[in-house]
């Protein structure tokens, strides 16, 4: 009873210092972020300038108080982001907020459908390859995982848009839902920003299809990408835990090579992915970023890159930012959960 | 051994020269000896990853060789090439809805890549080994500013930072030159937390070894401990690093291009920006303008990655695939200093940089 308590309060402190550390990792993302996007000038010259004559910018800059002493700015644009206030975009004049809760459904539901994709495809495949280590199956996954590895996830979308979509015509080329389906979610009230929610809600199963064959396209690029990190990890620890004494004891008392590999050797083999999947959501988020401009795919990072394009930095430090932190803070809980799954992390 | 000469050439500012002893120093060469070491798939996968990085390489400084045309170059003593011309015998590629050569630009975007690659690696070396060895070295206060910084900039999207950069850099596009430091810096800041750590946490280990101490006994002043005996005893897993991020800067030059913060298509050819300018064709069946640049990427980086694997796989003792007894016994001692098998704690430390448990010891 006395070495469970220790270890409970082992792991207490593990999270309480875990989670005091994210407090500076998102002060500093928020600095640097607002001394990058402040080192080139105010946004609003950015966005507006040559556009409008040089007084009436003069006047807009000192509307939105650009022109004060730039740490009065920073101690301004902490306070408010601490309160939510990402500020006003200037090309479309929308509070950031709303741009954020509008678009973030998207990418989330995105991303979501590419861990699906990336769990379906690389853990058992990594437990193939595992098992079948320098035969020819791995030899072939392997190569493909690389492949998937490094192929731009903008053109793994392209080639499968024009493959699947322009000459066979089986998939629609971008977006999120038909116009049809659009109109039938209006009419069932369904506005919760999560297409295949709202879809379920018309209880119209065309509407469910047409929302699940738009997303097919865009979540196989994402998830290929990730499924290429899983099943390399999946492999290498499977070729750990295949190696490990108690397989070889199971093996010895005629345990049966499936049901060692389903019983015995898979479950050790997925903790690293939890330890990785911290990383995962940084490039799930900048491959959805990639993926939604390809597909039109109305998210946070199509936002980002009409944003870009439109010059409009208020809006990509609102995007950025939180993005940032959603990384930060998903570390945080990956890393707490791989300290439940895993004693040995309790350091 | 021809794919292992080239490739030296290619991976030239990561070969510690202090390997080459007298006589046999050209097996000694970081890659070369792990070619030698090797065996069935992991030597092929090597050997693939080594030609291919040496045709990216060849193509690049061959360029204005191979490109028919320039790449920016609109029409020939023929008249204008015309837009989104189908593959021909004057235009093997096509030409994409600008009216360039799609080959051309394949072959000159070989050579901005390898430029942005060479310069982002280089200056992250540089600075990120530099800031590790002191930061390792002297701890205290420092060390745990650094650590925290490194370890925020580390979670950070790359791409996205990559992107913040290029605006402060550039302001979005630039010239030639202009463009490939802007991508390259964009890329550096991301790498630098990565050959932070990793230098950090060697050379926290081996200021502690006995022969560190004894040099500090005999009087022997910080800079010499820190560049001949810590820092020549930390570059162990740099190779590896190397690989994989030349391959990852090749995806965020491609990226940054995609988003429109690459190179203006007049001043340098870039795969990245040349997808953009695809997006709209393929939703109308034109396929070369996407296919090629995006193939070229896909080769370029895979060529990297596959050295970077097979480096990787390698360097740990539980996926090195073993030759016959005696034939490599020599090098096997030599590489599996660290990653002890029977260890719990080591699987995944030993793995890539970026699985590396967060906060190492902050």
């Amino acid at each position: 009873m006395a070495a469970r308590s220790t270890a409970g309060s082992a792991l207490g402190r593990y999270i309480l210092v875990r989670f005091l550390l994210i407090i500076p990792t998102v002060f500093i993302l928020v600095t640097t972020v607002f001394v990058l996007m402040r080192a080139t000038g105010d946004p609003i010259t950015a966005a507006l300038g040559g556009k409008l004559p040089a007084e009436q910018l003069q006047q807009l800059i000192h509307a939105s108080g650009y022109d004060r002493p730039i740490l009065v700015q920073y101690w301004d644009y902490l306070t408010s982001v601490f309160t939510g206030d990402f500020g006003t975009t200037i090309s479309d004049n929308r509070p950031v907020t709303e741009v954020l809760t509008t678009y973030g459904a998207a990418t989330l539901e995105l991303a979501t459908y590419a861990i699906v994709v990336a769990l379906v495809l690389g853990v058992p495949f990594g437990m193939l390859a595992g098992y079948f280590r320098d035969r020819l199956p791995d030899a072939v996954l392997r190569i493909l995982a690389i492949l998937a590895y490094a192929t731009p996830v903008f053109f793994a979308g392209l080639i499968l848009k024009l493959v699947f979509s322009v000459w066979l015509g089986w998939f629609p080329v971008a977006g999120r839902v038909s116009t049809d389906g659009e109109i039938a979610m209006q009419l069932a009230d369904a506005d919760s920003g999560f297409m295949l929610i709202d879809a379920f809600k018309t209880g119209d199963p065309a509407v469910v299809l047409d929302v699940l064959s738009h997303a097919f396209l865009p979540a196989l690029a994402l998830g290929l990408l990730t499924a290429g990190v899983f099943l390399r990890l999946v492999r290498t620890n499977m070729i750990g835990t295949l190696g490990a004494g108690y397989v070889d004891a199971a093996r010895s008392r005629g345990v049966k090579e499936s049901r060692l590999v389903r019983k015995h050797a898979w479950r050790p083999a997925l903790i690293p992915i939890i330890t990785v999947a911290g990383m995962q959501v940084a490039m799930l988020l900048v491959g959805a970023v990639l993926t939604e401009t390809t597909f039109e795919w109305r998210g946070l990072g199509f936002q980002l890159s009409e944003y870009l394009q439109a010059r409009d930095f208020v809006a990509v430090q609102g995007i950025v930012v939180l993005m940032a932190v959603v990384v930060a803070v998903t570390n945080f809980l990956v890393d707490i959960i791989a300290a439940l799954v895993d004693p040995r992390v309790r350091y | 051994m021809t794919a292992g000469e080239i490739a030296s050439v290619g991976t030239a500012g990561t070969a510690p020269e202090h390997l080459g002893g007298r006589g046999a120093w050209f097996r000694k060469l970081p890659v070369v000896r792990q070619v030698r070491q090797s065996v069935g798939l992991q030597r092929g996968m090597l050997v693939a990853g080594l030609v291919l990085t040496a045709v990216f390489v060849l193509v690049a400084v061959l360029a204005p060789l191979l490109a028919p045309y320039g790449w920016s170059q609109l029409a020939d003593t023929d008249g204008p090439f015309g837009a989104q011309m189908p593959p021909s015998a004057e235009h093997w590629f096509g030409t994409t809805v600008g009216g360039y050569d799609v080959l051309s630009r394949v072959v000159w975007g070989a050579r901005t890549a390898l430029l942005v690659v060479l310069v982002a690696v280089l200056s992250s070396i540089v600075v990120g080994v530099l800031l590790g060895l002191v930061s390792g070295y002297f701890g205290g206060w420092l060390d745990r500013v650094l650590v925290v910084v490194a370890d925020a900039i580390y979670a950070f999207p790359s791409l996205l930072l990559a992107i913040l950069l290029a605006i402060v850099i550039s302001g979005g596009r630039s010239s030639m030159w202009g463009g490939i430091f802007a991508a390259a810096l964009s890329i550096t800041v991301v790498f630098v937390p990565q050959y932070f750590r990793v230098t950090r946490a060697e050379v926290v280990r081996i200021k502690a070894e006995a022969f560190v101490d004894s040099a500090r006994v005999l009087g022997t002043g910080h800079w010499r401990i820190m560049t001949r005996h810590v820092l020549r005893n930390s570059t162990r897993t740099l190779p590896l690093i190397v690989t994989l991020n030349a391959s990852e800067a090749i995806l965020t030059l491609a990226g940054l291009g995609f988003l429109g913060f690459g190179i203006e298509p007049t001043a340098a050819a870039e795969w990245g920006y040349d997808l953009q300018r695809a997006v709209a064709d393929v939703t109308s069946g034109i396929w070369w303008t996407a296919l090629f640049p995006g193939l070229a990427i896909v080769l370029a980086a895979m060529g990297m990655t596959l050295m970077g694997e097979s480096l990787n796989d390698l360097a740990d003792p539980r996926l090195r695939t073993r030759a016959r007894a005696g034939q490599v016994s020599g090098a096997v001692a030599a590489t599996s200093v660290e990653a002890d098998p029977s260890d719990p704690e080591t699987p995944a430390s030993a793995e890539l940089p970026d699985e590396n448990p967060k906060g190492d010891d902050a």
